[in-house]
């Protein structure tokens, strides 16, 4: 098959390599442009985690000039996270971009396996988030690799549980209250299979890596429905994403988040997750 | 044929000839879900595949 735009054989759907780069590389700046989320003087941090999509955004932005530095969370998952953040920070080193990775036993005391919970992505997600925030703190924005495919599962499954108050906080910019730096997804509307195009004629990783404590049997049933659907009826995903985008800021949630009375913190209750969590497990450091 | 099913880390030999797109069908895959790289090189769902050609079927999901 040839790229519809040249001679040369195509790579992904009717582009070659430097087509579809264009392509793609186009739909992000798009992106930023359409819901301003950046601007080429910002103080960019970007969530990386060593996977192809938060790689790729990280390699695209410093590649357009912007202003970017690393910012990684070491879970401490053995066999895993290790693996990652090594292919992360050579990368990192080969292409003169800082990075910073902060580890949970440095900020909690303890390693993710160390504190072994019964239900360890509940943990993991809470600290990552308040761990990313604190640090992205002096940033103009905080960039993550969510992309098309991440944000029409979340969709749905918020939509499944009714819950409105999580689903206001998707969309391509959330975190604009008081005490979170501003948060923003350029890959946004770029479908999960794009991004690992991109990353696979970009050299960066793209090996299959799977958390061994992936507890997500129910996004992934939505995921897998929603890629059912995708077959069969192209633009499922972006039409699911799109209505969201109008929708949004119809949707009314009650009350108003403010500051953790412990820590100072951003939170929705008197006392953040984090706090809250570090006080059930004991032996955690409370911030 | 020789494919390489990069998700579930296993190797399978297979009669095949015709479009990237059908061997997939055939093989339960939905197209959306993987890449497919054909000695090193990424071709496209409607490329047509012949019975030398070796190729890696590389999951775009990542996991967690």
């Amino acid at each position: 098959v040839k790229c519809s735009l040249c001679s040369q054989r195509a790579v992904f759907s009717r582009y070659c390599k430097e087509h579809f780069t264009e392509y793609f590389e186009k739909k992000a700046k798009d992106t930023i442009r359409r819901f301003r989320l950046l601007k080429k003087s910002d103080k960019i941090a970007v969530a990386v985690s060593g996977g192809k999509d938060s790689m790729s955004l990280l390699y695209m932005l410093h590649k357009h000039g912007y202003n970017v530095t690393g910012l990684a969370v070491d879970e401490g998952i053995h066999g895993y996270r290790d693996k990652t953040l090594l292919t992360l920070s050579e990368f990192c080193k080969k292409n003169k971009i800082l990075l910073n990775i902060v580890s949970f036993k440095e900020m909690l005391g303890k390693t993710l396996d160390e504190i072994n919970p019964e239900r360890p992505c509940s943990v993991c997600g809470v600290y990552r988030r308040y761990i990313l925030n604190m640090h992205a703190k002096g940033f103009d924005a905080l960039a993550t690799g969510h992309n098309m495919d991440d944000e029409a599962q979340a969709i749905i499954m918020n939509l499944t549980r009714n819950s409105i108050p999580l689903l206001k906080r998707l969309g391509p910019v959330s975190g604009t209250g008081t005490g979170f730096t501003k948060r923003v997804k350029p890959f946004y509307l770029c479908p999960e299979k794009e991004v690992m195009v991109y990353s696979f004629l970009n050299n960066l990783n793209t090996e299959f890596t799977e958390c061994p404590n992936i507890e997500r049997a129910y996004r992934l049933r939505i995921r897998d429905m929603l890629n059912d659907y995708e077959l069969s009826n192209q633009g499922t995903k972006r039409n699911i994403v799109e209505w969201f985008i109008s929708i949004k800021p119809k949707l009314k949630v009650r009350g108003s988040h403010s500051l953790c009375k412990r820590c100072g913190e951003p939170s929705a209750k008197e006392v953040c997750s984090a706090c809250a969590m570090a006080y059930f497990f004991k032996e955690i450091k409370t911030f | 044929m020789k494919i390489f099913i990069e998700k579930e880390k296993k190797e399978i030999k297979r009669k095949f000839q015709g479009r990237v797109k059908d061997l997939l069908k055939e093989l339960g895959i939905n197209q959306e879900t993987v890449i497919v790289v054909r000695n090193g090189e990424l071709i496209t769902e409607e490329d047509i595949i012949k019975e030398s050609d070796e190729l890696r079927i590389l999951s775009v999901v990542s996991g967690g």
